[in-house]
């Protein structure tokens, strides 16, 4: 398996929204959006990335495709480092890095026609196709499941589900390497939701494509991904394997979250044990010191407050940033080397 | 008779485009103390059920029919004016997105006040001790002092809360909670779940959620109803729609939906297709189109419209296959694949 | 709260001293750009009868000599702390605020100003409360009764009255009420408050009743609009499911969010207005601001346009102000820090 081939890295990369204040627009903060966090993504594999509003994870979605840049760290796209790159210097790189949106309703053009839609990176990249750019385009449609002869219509004449279908085949239309999808079925309904799961998953076996799917949806993203990195207010709190993660999920928080998922079995509901956690999220505006988690957390101590735990490797590929996780063995944490 | 009781309920709004049937032909009972879900995808007909129910639509374009029975009254041919009495005091409704729901000019406190003063004859003095009570029973910290907030100061939970103060503000004995938890982060939803079930426990009130995900309902609901194009699909205790279901439909959400409780499966089950425009719904079945049981129907699945048939203890479907073939179905080939997953 | 005022108002007085800057290069500079010597300048002061000596000596003792800034200088001193001209003929106290005098009528400009204020006032205040009142009373109706006859007539007549030009509707309705049915006053006519309410009123009807159909056919849209938009906001449905009466849930709820916008336009509105509702008072012949400024223009007497222009200028600016405020007061989630 090419898996261990490293297609994107992102090391200790913030990005801070500044806050003014004042008659003199005094900046008197800032809304750390996301703050410092590092992780890789490997060729072909499923990286997901879950957590709760204001956690930072659509903004490193954008940050990783420089729709924004980021304001501190370094992100490396295929051995290219294209953290502070111009927009110029980044075109080429955009055929092979591409985004999926929440919103299949206001992410097409109303006004153009699929045909259009699906074929405007064609044009704008230049791209040669061998018999023309429309058939590239149908052949894009047919790919995910949509009539190729509903070339000529226009993005009101299709459902939710099929226009998120349209939004992929833009995605597509240039064979990227790597997609970022920002909550791809959280608009669309339920069974709506599956067949685009399913749509995604055929595609990346048949193109060859890696993923980052960010989402708050835990069983979706549990379902799709093959490693999930949580984050928690711009910071990432745990990252392990799927299996790993939702078996023995070690961060206080990680554990909350998948507590709180309301599982379709009337019988669980009597007899889970669920931890409730309090409150909402703070504000990104400003933060809890240290550990961030620990204004919620159950098991918070004085270390908590006052000292931040960095995200360490506890057991094989399974990351986390707490004083005191759960699940962890306890040999490995004294003595790392007897692992 | 239950406490709340609908029979035949029908609520077309006429279009330039023709007869939109947004609600057709439903029937359903709550009594007091129990939850009742209903699920359903959008443009199933969920919402504008209830908003029938409280008389929103009374008086507007939609063509009402069928009865609504509330404490043993009947609230279809009662007047609009009564039904405004009843509304808020007897019966009161939590709407989707607290943000929206509530008016960004006045303050939380304003809102509930004006909530509690359009059913009680007290000062404002009364009602706003009242209000901080009803803001301190949902669990908003301090709440004298955040009586005076306005709603964008609250966070999304907090906002949650104060609706369903305010929603409860006049001790309503029927509470509609339409998408609740939709717009919350997963840890606030359960919050906000455990909070609504244990209210209900302490007001003994009928609790109605609608919603579209099957977790939710698993985790409050005593009996379900599902919506598919307007009419009901099937309806039964929440252990007949989750261990024995009989609808292609309610087969189809399950095997749509990737669960946490069990091993992840290869793939999921969707169900093709989308939902039905309300304005186009397919001819009998409205279902079939999408029903991968389609032509075990002798060709009635396109020309007739299924009976909604009790099969066994309250558990009702519409289905043209027979109940045996529904539950060999069940048994031999939709329960094994979910349950391998 | 009160930075924001302190911010607000120290950017409205650098707007007027920039738009006093402007007006006096419009008036006094550009013509002197364009050729017109300080004797031609000084010459609009003594007619064109004096001898060459007398418009050079003018010249002198008026500054048009002197660079520009100093000249602006001058002016500004004029404004704020009054100035003494010299016309030979004796030295002339102008207290501040001086803008200097009229060529025509020899007299000081501010006064003048001050004695026409309350005619502008009147015929604006009054054909405000008019135009808001019709313009938000018809726009709510036409919202509530969305495509009935009512709508469909009221929206007609607005649109009527967005597009026909007041000294249109001016003429007309003085061709019919006034001479035809003798209803209202011939115009021409002010009497103060203060020395006959009801005869101000009567000579000010028809004007307020004019101007008003102007503006409220626009707030009677935008009303509309507001309100069609807010009736379907999600907190109508919150407040309807509260049990409230359904007039309660328009005016408390709907109206109270449709009228932000109006708030917005009214400010702008009534300052320009309170500028000069220039073609309002010619058509009636009014003794306002607006008619004052354009008997100036018509005769190139620059001092009074000059102090017209800034007059108007700094009550724009200031309904501007007061609106804003008013909008952190109706909308708590505009923070004004």
């Amino acid at each position: 398996m090419s898996e261990t081939e490293l297609l994107l890295s992102v090391r200790n990369m913030e990005k801070h929204f500044p806050v003014t204040k004042g008659l003199l627009k005094r900046q008197v903060g800032a809304v750390k959006a996301v703050d410092g966090i590092s992780f890789d993504v490997f060729k072909g594999e499923t990286l997901g990335l879950v957590g709760e509003s204001g956690c930072g994870k659509s903004t490193t979605g954008r940050l990783v495709t420089r729709l924004l840049e980021p304001t501190a760290g370094k992100v490396v796209f295929e051995g290219q480092d294209i953290t502070h790159m111009s927009q110029g210097r980044l075109r080429p790189l955009r055929r092979d890095m591409q985004m999926i949106f929440q919103d299949p309703y206001s992410s097409l053009n109303p006004r153009h026609t699929v045909g259009a839609i699906v074929g405007a990176p064609f044009r704008i990249q230049g791209v040669k196709t061998e018999h023309g750019v429309k058939k590239a385009v149908q052949d894009i449609l047919e790919l995910v499941g949509l009539n190729p002869e509903h070339y000529n219509r226009y993005p009101h004449e299709f459902s939710g589900g099929q226009r998120q279908r349209i939004g992929i085949a833009r995605t597509l239309a240039l064979k990227p390497k790597l997609i970022i999808a920002d909550e791809p079925v959280s608009a669309l309904d339920v069974s709506i939701q599956a067949q685009v799961v399913n749509l995604l998953e055929d595609l990346q076996n048949e193109l060859d494509l890696t993923y980052v799917v960010i989402a708050h949806d835990l069983s979706v993203v549990r379902h799709i991904s093959d490693r999930v990195a949580v984050m928690y207010l711009g910071k990432i709190v745990e990252v392990a394997d799927r299996k790993r993660l939702y078996n023995s999920p070690m961060h206080p928080y990680t554990n909350a979250l998948l507590s709180a998922v309301p599982v379709p079995d009337p019988k669980v509901r009597k007899e889970r044990e669920r931890i409730r956690l309090a409150g909402d999220v703070p504000s990104p505006l400003n933060p809890p010191p240290a550990c961030r988690f620990h204004t919620r957390c159950w098991k918070a101590q004085e270390i908590c407050r006052t000292v931040e735990p960095p995200l360490e490797e506890l057991a094989s590929g399974h990351q986390v940033a707490c004083h005191f996780p759960e699940n962890a063995p306890e040999v490995a944490k004294e003595t790392p080397e007897a692992t | 008779m239950s406490f709340l009781d609908v029979k035949d309920l029908k609520i077309h709004f006429p279009t330039d485009d023709g007869l939109v049937k947004s609600v057709d032909g439903l029937s359903f009972g709550v009594e007091r103390g129990k939850t009742l879900g209903i699920v359903g995808e959008s443009g199933s007909g969920k919402s504008v059920t209830s908003l029938g129910v409280l008389g929103l639509h009374k008086g507007g374009r939609a063509k009402l029919s069928g009865e609504i029975w509330l404490d043993g009254e009947e609230l279809i041919s009662a007047s609009a004016e009564h039904v405004r009495g009843l509304r808020g005091k007897k019966m009161a409704m939590i709407f989707q997105d607290p943000l929206s729901s509530m008016h960004p000019f006045y303050t939380v406190g304003h809102q509930i006040i004006e909530a509690y003063r359009i059913h009680h004859k007290v000062t404002k003095q009364v009602a706003r001790k009242h209000a901080i009570d009803m803001l301190g029973r949902v669990g908003i910290p301090e709440p004298a002092r955040r009586v005076d907030s306005y709603p964008h100061e609250f966070s999304g939970g907090m906002r949650q809360r104060a609706m369903i103060a305010m929603a409860l503000s006049c001790d309503p004995e029927l509470l509609i909670a339409d998408e609740p938890t939709t717009a919350l982060d997963v840890t606030v939803q359960a919050q906000i779940l455990d909070l609504m079930v244990d209210l209900q426990r302490e007001f003994n009130s009928a609790l109605i959620i609608i919603t579209h995900d099957l977790g939710v309902v698993a985790q409050v609901s005593d009996d379900i109803l599902v919506m598919y194009g307007g009419k009901c699909v099937e309806y039964g205790s929440a252990d007949d729609i989750f261990y024995r279901p009989e609808h292609p439909y309610t087969w189809g959400l399950l095997g749509s939906m990737p669960r946490l409780d069990r091993e992840p499966t290869e793939r999921l089950l969707p169900i093709k297709g989308s939902p039905p425009s309300l304005i186009n719904v397919p001819p009998g079945c409205a279902f079939h189109p999408r029903c991968p049981y389609a032509e075990r129907t002798d060709g009635k699945a396109d020309t007739e419209v299924p009976d909604l048939a009790e099969t066994e203890g309250g558990h009702l479907v519409r289905c043209h296959m027979s109940r045996t073939e529904r539950r060999t179905l069940w048994e031999t080939e939709i329960k094994p694949v979910l349950e391998t997953q | 709260m009160l930075t924001y005022i302190i911010r607000r108002l120290i950017g409205a007085f650098a707007m007027l001293i920039v738009i006093s800057m402007v007006t006096f290069g419009i008036f006094f500079v550009v013509p002197q750009w364009a050729g017109a010597t300080p004797e031609a300048m000084a010459s609009r002061y003594v007619g064109r009868a004096a001898t060459p000596e007398t418009v050079a000596l003018i010249a002198e003792r008026l500054g048009f000599n002197d660079p520009v800034a100093v000249q602006y200088g001058r002016f500004m001193k004029g404004v704020f702390a009054g100035a003494e001209y010299d016309y030979g003929a004796g030295v002339e106290q102008c207290p501040a605020p001086c803008f200097g005098y009229s060529f025509i009528s020899g007299q000081p400009v501010w006064p003048e100003l001050v004695n026409r204020m309350p005619v502008t006032f009147s015929l604006a205040i009054g054909a405000a409360v008019i135009w808001v009142l019709a313009g938000v009373s018809v726009g709510v109706l036409s919202a509530l009764r969305r495509g009935s006859f009512f709508d469909r007539l009221s929206m007609g007549t607005a649109l009527a009255g967005v597009s026909l030009p007041i000294f249109f509707t001016g003429m007309i309705s003085l061709v019919v009420f006034s001479y035809g049915l003798g209803w209202t006053a011939p115009g021409g006519a002010y009497v103060p408050f203060t020395q006959n309410p009801a005869l101000w009123a009567y000579d000010l009807l028809l004007p307020w009743i004019t101007l008003a159909f102007l503006f409220a056919a626009g707030y009677a849209r935008l009303t509309r609009a507001g309100m069609l938009e807010t009736m379907g906001e999600d907190y109508i449905r919150t407040a309807r499911a509260k049990g409230l009466r359904e007039r309660e849930v328009v005016v408390k709820h709907g109206l109270r969010a449709a009228l932000t916008p109006i708030l917005t336009l009214f400010g702008i509105d009534f300052g320009l207005l309170i500028g000069g509702a220039v073609l309002t008072e010619t058509t009636y012949t009014l003794p306002g601001l607006g008619q004052y400024a354009i008997l100036a223009i018509r005769n190139q007497d620059l001092p009074p346009v000059m102090g017209f222009v800034l007059v108007a200028a700094t009550f724009v600016v200031i309904a501007s102000l007061i609106v804003d405020m008013l909008y952190a007061v109706v909308d708590p989630r505009v923070r004004l820090s």
